[in-house]
């Protein structure tokens, strides 16, 4: 069986080979393979350098000082720095949080952990649009409440929300803001410059660069002061210790530099692969793009194809490598929390599918993902009761079905 | 998750499809589960003067191994009596298509089918009489 064409972007992308590259030259004798916190010789200082280039990198694609940013694993442990960090930090002044129903696993699951420590979280819910107002925040902000953590992109749906608006509401309360930004960094311009965010979450996987390589950007001005998660060595000015992994640091400020270099042309041929994609299902019968294409990142596009289910959908597009909005393959038969926080119905939650595109995905790819998807849509709608009941003009809805 | 080939096998070449009318004497439908929770199956027999199922259809919104369930049991009700069908027991069709336990839903949804169908078409008989 050939590989099949890879649509899952946004779950990881493929490390460019100019990233793998210059990563290769840091692991073995001949290359720049010593510890970075070693004083006293050449090795150490050549792989401090070369740290410290890596994060000027990752700094300069996000418009901050360099010494505002803290290296992790990964955006998880970015998201838990932040939240945990700051949660235990100034819990004297609040245990309230602020946070969004649609944020990804590593800050929901966070945040019910901090519950269970006796903190109050207010889960904030996205309109039909999957989108969180800057509105929303500013009610839900009280006198106790110390951080807000509302992402940038969303992974399912692709939609941006205003963190320039929410930075504002939050700087003017006098309240930390951190935004996971896994999803849109390096894909659509970030300037921490401008915007009033405290704290940010990355990930090196999510922009062509390796697994297992982060950062938190956390603010020097106004000062943003943490609780360590991790102790030890006092590396990372004492907010993450652990010895610095050279070639993945490396592989993480290279991955930025070609992600600032390429950003806007990358953006418009994303883009048009995306659109590609959509368009080839336009004169479908029940096909919905979920989250609002006004407000959305190049590459990720969320489809619901009504009365057919998304788990048998995928099992028939072997050829093509996707994710369903639907978290039917896992053990859970729920339908996907980000689409039901939209207020989606179950169905359709259960019908849809994400598809993202990247630097390596080309024309030939998309047209015939849009053919076997439509192949393999008729096949399944001919299978569905759900498709027949809706041709025959049955609502649904007039239907007690026996939930089970 | 991989599928085993029982699963792929009915999935790729589904038996069966289709729809009879419902409101024919002759047959029994048994439509089970919820569009909310992902499968719906709709199976139908046809049932003659003696008792024995002599077709069977299904259509089926849901994962690979609910269709590969509603599949398998339209092949297995036919010829036999209704009391016979409605001893299938999930365990057998989980048996044989050596469905992973996440899926063994799937299973006890086909059973249900299959009892909803020959109950349905006892209430018509009963209405008939």
């Amino acid at each position: 069986m050939k590989a099949p064409v890879y649509f899952d972007y946004a779950a990881t992308t493929p490390v460019d080979p100019r990233v793998a590259q210059k990563m290769s030259e840091c692991l073995m004798t001949e290359g720049n393979f010593g510890n970075p916190a070693s004083r006293s010789h050449k090795f150490g200082w050549e792989a401090e350098e070369a740290v410290e280039l890596a994060r000027k990198q990752v700094a300069d694609l996000l418009n901050c000082d360099p010494r505002e940013i803290v290296w992790t694993s990964g955006a998880t442990e970015s998201d838990n720095l932040a939240i945990k960090g700051i949660a235990q930090f100034y819990k004297g002044k609040g245990k309230h949080l602020i946070t969004s129903k649609i944020e990804h696993k590593a800050v929901l699951d966070t945040c019910r952990h901090l519950e269970r420590d006796g903190y109050e979280v207010t889960y904030l819910e996205p309109g039909e649009d999957g989108l969180i107002t800057p509105q929303q925040v500013a009610d839900a902000i009280r006198e106790d409440t110390t951080l807000v953590s509302v992402m940038h992109v969303n992974n399912e749906i692709g939609v941006i929300n205003d963190i320039a608006g929410i930075g504002e509401v939050c700087r003017a309360a006098k309240v930390f803001y951190h935004v996971d930004a896994a999803q849109s960094a390096g894909k659509i311009p970030v300037d921490l410059e401008s915007l009033k965010v405290d704290l940010m979450s990355l990930s090196a996987h999510k922009m062509y660069g390796p697994k297992g390589v982060g950062v938190l950007y956390v603010r020097r001005k106004p000062r943003v002061r943490l609780e360590a998660q991790m102790h030890g060595g006092g590396h990372e000015r004492g907010m993450r210790s652990g010895t610095l992994a050279t070639h993945q640091l490396v592989g993480m400020g290279e991955c930025c530099r070609i992600a600032q270099l390429e950003m806007a042309s990358e953006a418009d041929r994303t883009l048009a692969l995306r659109e590609r994609l959509r368009r080839g299902f336009d004169d479908m019968e029940e096909v919905y793009v979920n989250g609002d294409l006004n407000a959305h990142v190049p590459g990720i596009i969320n489809i619901s194809f009504n009365y057919v289910e998304g788990e048998s959908l995928i099992m028939s597009l072997p050829e093509i490598a996707l994710s369903s909005g639907s978290a039917c393959t896992s053990a859970s038969l729920e339908p996907s929390y980000v689409l039901r926080a939209l207020g989606m119905n179950d169905e359709l939650a259960h019908s849809s599918l994400r598809f993202s595109v990247g630097r390596f995905t080309t024309e030939e790819d998309v047209d015939g993902a849009i053919e076997q998807v439509r192949h393999a849509v008729e096949k399944l709608r001919e299978l569905s009761p759900l498709w027949d009941m809706y041709k025959d003009g049955v609502d649904l809805d007039s239907i007690e079905w026996a939930a089970h | 998750m991989a599928y085993s080939d029982q699963v792929m096998d009915h999935y790729q070449n589904p038996r069966n499809v289709g729809k009879f009318d419902d409101q024919d004497d002759q047959i029994g439908t048994g439509m089970v589960g919820a569009p909310a929770c992902g499968d719906v199956m709709r199976l139908q027999i046809r049932v003659n003067d003696e008792g024995i199922i002599e077709d069977a259809k299904f259509k089926t919104y849901g994962c690979g191994s609910a269709i590969a369930s509603s599949s398998l049991l339209t092949e297995w009700v036919k010829g036999r009596t209704l009391d016979d069908a409605a001893q299938i027991k999930n365990t057998e069709i989980a048996e044989e298509l050596a469905l992973p336990p996440v899926k063994i839903h799937c299973s006890v949804l086909a059973e249900d089918a299959i009892k909803a169908a020959v109950e349905d078409y006892r209430k018509k008989l009963a209405a008939q009489a």
